[in-house]
């Protein structure tokens, strides 16, 4: 500001330089989400006696919840953007029975069945998306229908029948291992190389990240709990691996569903696409008059749950090695509740990819050690559901405090 | 007179900011105490730690009503006590009645059941009171801001008022509505009704208050007593802390160049009722380097012809040619009309400005995103780099750029919204209300603004229910009324007068 108002601009610099504990509280939302995971982990592992972390267990546990997390990183974005798709878990069904029918019954390529599903996925996505974009009918009642008819169609598709099995080739989606060329013995040497290049890599970024954050004096988080949370993420990643090494290596899921989230994360948060789904979020009006196609990006966010929703019928039919009329109900509710529990906000605008797939785990560790224990599929839902509700509310009273 | 009020040493703290310091207030029982002072000098959380919005505990200070010290935990505490609050942006229900909006929270009913005919006669009382000539049933939502206005005053009325509380009312009303706004806080002052009056319109102050208090940077600086009149230039000095020479920048030498965009024959309909012509049959032109101002009474549909022009986004069956540059162009969306050169900064900074969840950083860029990306790939230094900028710019009063812009005063949220429109780099830009809300200081940088964008040859059109400001800072002006356009004067040719008479006139031709 020039010389006309000098006191504008004096007070509101002076801040109060930031101690650790006020960062923490401003920023307690995402350790929150991250240390509940560790604690909700360290928990099972002692009450399991150390089988949550077995090797066998937790390519298991990644396995189990694989195709939560890949129509979780869908979900999140139509979340952001201000919706909810209640149809995924049918859609998931029916794209298992459809692949089956596809491959079993008319000896379809599967490849060529995995390409056509995945685009049906979209079109049931885009047809779902087209009256919620473009006629504004609320998603909450676009998607319910949807939930119905594709629950509806996948009966009719597999006759009330399961179909199965599939061929080999196909299961290897959900069952297969990457191959170790690096040969070792009892150690699954790419694994182990992959996990520390990935863990590497994932900590350059995050340092060239907080030195331009350093260079431009915005909100950086103090040194030590940057420290912290780098060494406790490289340490994880890097204990993973040669968890996952000690078993057959890497599942090809596992990698389907790393890349999806790094290029969704990357999506979100860096380019302009991501930006404006935000935007669209926090305030669609203001979003449109500020040349943001609003319609357009909601159309495309319901095409792209649609086709992760396929992606992860393909995954789910090929673990499952059979399509049934039972599968993916209400698996809905497990991706909308890892969602929240990661930290989007209802009403749009907010979310992270990470925080999603971390919620997503968090249900999945829940329910993998819960099983473990022995605790009935009764308890197991209500303690679920509770968690899901306390995430939410400390969500909202650390969002009241500040 | 005794106090009615006293606040002493109050202190408020945001993480990051001190909104208030140390500050006394008192307030005499009976009298209009204005409370003025830059944005985002703590006018409104001043206010808010008294009605209890921030309920005791989250400052420090003491506040004694009617003697007594108090210690208001919400809203509820405060309203028992016959303290009523009316907040910057208005708090109705849009589409419940005016009855259901003057008892909600407070219905007239007995064991729970309501009882309408009460219900309505009550309404019917206070709504008299305040001079508002409506239906008790009328939804809101089709009422003008003015009434609207009126609406929170009668809800203020039905609660037993002891000490009312405006923030801002009459920042969005036209002169004729402000007016009698006024009239009708002195009136309570007749029937013994405390009023603090927060104002940058600093010509009302001055009119109806008996005292003065000054707010600036979170502390108050001074205390004007009105009995024998007072001076505007008294105000601003102590509101800034210095004298302000001019309330406008010169207008430059510069003749305006070519015409930048016309507009023929426009006309635009109701969204819900098709058979009402919001816009009838308007021409215009506006030359680069050029400032053009639209006056008219709130309701004539300048807002409407404005967002109908920026990529339809008011109104149907929209009928009507635009050239920019000699050239007809297409501005059936908003991005069309961006990439044409248009931007339209709104007058509704809340509904239709800004991302309030997001921070300031966030929000400049919006409207021009691919400014500050390479590859669809969003550079964040760049981002930090352009909102710093024009935070320093306009002064954006707040914590750093990343504070959530929900989070600042109500004025600076004003200059968020300015910002993201001269970020998108325009060749016309239309500022719809630019200054609303925004205290004297800041006014002065905003016009100086649009005269130096003037200068570099843009073409702006401003509209305005300030008819002051209008003639400050416009070259030309075209007079609206009633959809249409009923009168063309350069600026240096106009009068207050002259613009009043041409609405009158036009009215009575109708
Ligand atoms: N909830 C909040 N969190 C953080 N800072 C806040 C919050 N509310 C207000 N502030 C800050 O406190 C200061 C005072 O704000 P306030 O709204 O009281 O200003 P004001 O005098 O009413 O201004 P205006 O005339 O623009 O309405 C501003 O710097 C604002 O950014
Ligand atoms: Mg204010």
């Amino acid at each position: 500001m020039t010389d006309t108002t000098p006191s504008t601009s004096g007070r509101a610099e002076t801040r109060t330089s930031k101690s650790g504990l006020q960062f923490l509280k401003g920023h307690l939302r995402e350790y929150g989400i991250l240390i509940a995971l560790v604690v909700i982990m360290a928990f099972f592992q002692v009450a399991t006696g150390g089988i949550l972390l077995k090797p066998v267990n937790l390519t298991n546990l990644i396995l189990q919840n694989s195709y939560i997390v890949i129509m979780a990183v869908g979900m999140l974005l139509v979340i952001v953007c201000g919706h909810i798709d209640l149809s995924v878990g049918s859609v998931l069904g029916f794209i298992g029975a459809l692949a089956a029918v596809m491959i079993v019954q008319w000896g379809l390529p599967w490849p060529l069945a995995a390409v056509i599903c995945l685009a049906f996925g979209a079109i049931i996505g885009m047809a779902q998306g087209f009256w919620v974009a473009y006629f504004q009918i609320p998603s909450f009642i676009v998607t319910l229908a949807g939930m119905l008819v594709f629950k509806g169609l996948t009966l009719w598709l597999l006759a009330g029948q399961s179909v199965g099995p599939f061929p080999p080739d196909f299961r290897l989606i959900s069952s297969g291992f990457v191959p170790d060329v690096f040969g070792g013995e009892n150690l699954n040497l790419l694994t182990l190389y992959t996990g520390i290049a990935v863990a590497a890599l994932l900590l350059w970024l995050s340092i060239r990240a907080r030195q331009r954050q350093l260079g431009t004096g915005a909100d950086v988080e103090p040194f030590a709990f940057f420290a912290g949370r780098s060494a406790l993420i490289f340490g994880a990643l890097v204990y993973m691996s040669w968890l996952m090494a000690d078993f057959r290596g890497l599942p090809n899921v596992f990698v389907v569903m790393a890349l999806l989230i790094a290029v969704y994360s990357f999506l979100t948060s860096r380019t302009t696409f991501g930006r404006r789904i935000y935007a669209i979020g926090g305030n669609e009006k203001a979003a449109s008059l500020s040349g943001i196609n609003s319609k357009r990006l909601t159309f495309l966010t319901f095409a792209n749950m649609g086709m992760l929703a396929a992606l992860a019928g393909l995954v789910f039919a090929a673990r499952l090695n059979t399509a049934t009329p039972k599968a993916g109900v209400a698996f809905e509710l497990d991706v909308i509740a890892a969602v929240f529990i990661g930290g989007a906000s209802m009403s749009g605008g907010v979310g992270t990819v990470v925080g999603a797939v971390v919620g997503a785990f968090i249900m999945g560790v829940m329910n993998n050690g819960m099983s473990i224990l022995g605790i009935g599929i009764d308890w197991q839902q209500v303690i679920k559901g509770l968690v899901l509700l306390a995430a939410v509310i400390f969500d909202v009273m650390n969002k009241k405090k500040g | 007179m005794p106090p009615i009020l006293e606040m002493r040493g109050i202190t408020k703290e945001f993480p990051g900011v001190k909104a208030l310091d140390d500050v006394t207030l008192s307030v005499a029982e009976g009298e209009i105490h204005a409370l003025v002072g830059e944005n985002g000098a703590g006018k409104s959380t001043l206010m808010k730690v008294l009605s209890g919005v921030y309920p005791h505990g989250s400052y420090d200070g003491e506040i004694f009503f009617d003697g007594a010290p108090r210690a208001f935990r919400s809203i509820r505490d405060s309203e028992d006590l016959g303290v009523i609050i009316i907040h910057q942006e208005l708090a109705l229900i849009p589409l419940l009645s005016v009855a259901e909006n003057i008892f909600l929270g407070n219905e007239r009913a007995t064991n729970g059941i309501i009882d309408w005919k009460e219900t309505h006669n009550r309404a019917a009382e206070l709504l008299a009171r305040v001079g508002l000539e409506e239906n008790a049933e009328t939804i809101v939502d089709d009422l003008g801001l003015g009434k609207q206005q009126l609406v929170e005053i009668a809800k203020a009325l039905s609660k037993n008022v002891r000490l009312l509380i405006l923030d801002e009312p009459t920042s969005s009303l036209n002169e004729n509505d402000s007016a009698k706004l006024l009239d009708l806080l002195m009136d309570f002052r007749e029937k013994g009704i405390t009023s603090i009056l927060i104002s940058h319109k600093l010509n009302e102050v001055s009119k109806v208050a008996d005292t003065i208090t000054v707010l600036r940077d979170g502390s108050a600086v001074a205390r004007m007593d009105c009995a024998d009149g007072v001076d505007e230039d008294d105000i601003v000095r102590n509101m800034v802390g210095r004298n302000l020479e001019d309330r406008y920048p010169p207008r430059g030498t510069h003749a305006p160049g070519e015409v930048a965009m016309a507009v023929k024959n426009w006309t635009v309909h109701h969204p819900l009722h098709p058979e009402r012509k919001v816009v009838n049959n308007v021409s215009f032109s506006v030359r680069k380097g050029e400032v053009l101002g639209i006056a008219g009474l709130m309701g004539a549909g300048r807002t409407e012809l404005a967002m109908s022009l920026f990529g339809r986004s008011y109104g149907r069956d929209i009928s009507g040619e635009v050239e920019i540059n000699g050239t007809p162009v297409d501005l059936s969306t908003v991005r069309k009309a961006i990439d044409a050169g248009l931007a339209y900064a709104t007058e509704d900074r809340k509904t239709y400005g800004l991302v309030l969840d997001d921070t300031i950083r966030r929000n400049v860029p919006l409207a021009n995103l691919p400014e500050i990306a390479k590859n669809w790939v969003v550079d964040h230094g760049r981002e930090a780099e352009v909102a710093t900028r024009y935070r320093n710019r306009l002064a954006i009063k707040s914590s750093s750029i990343e504070q959530v812009t929900v989070n600042l005063s109500g004025g600076n949220q004003q200059k968020v919204v300015l910002s993201k429109w001269l970020f998108a780099d325009p060749d016309i830009l239309i500022l719809d209300e630019p200054t609303r809300g925004i205290d004297v200081g800041a006014k002065f940088e905003i016009y100086t603004v649009i005269r130096d964008l003037a200068a570099q040859g843009k073409a702006i059109i401003v509209i305005s229910s300030e008819l002051p400001e209008l003639l400050g800072v416009t070259d030309r002006l075209y007079v609206m009324n009633e959809g249409q356009f009923v009168g063309e004067m350069p600026t240096i040719e106009a009068s207050q007068e002259k613009i009043m008479s041409r609405i009158v006139k036009s009215g009575e031709d109708a």
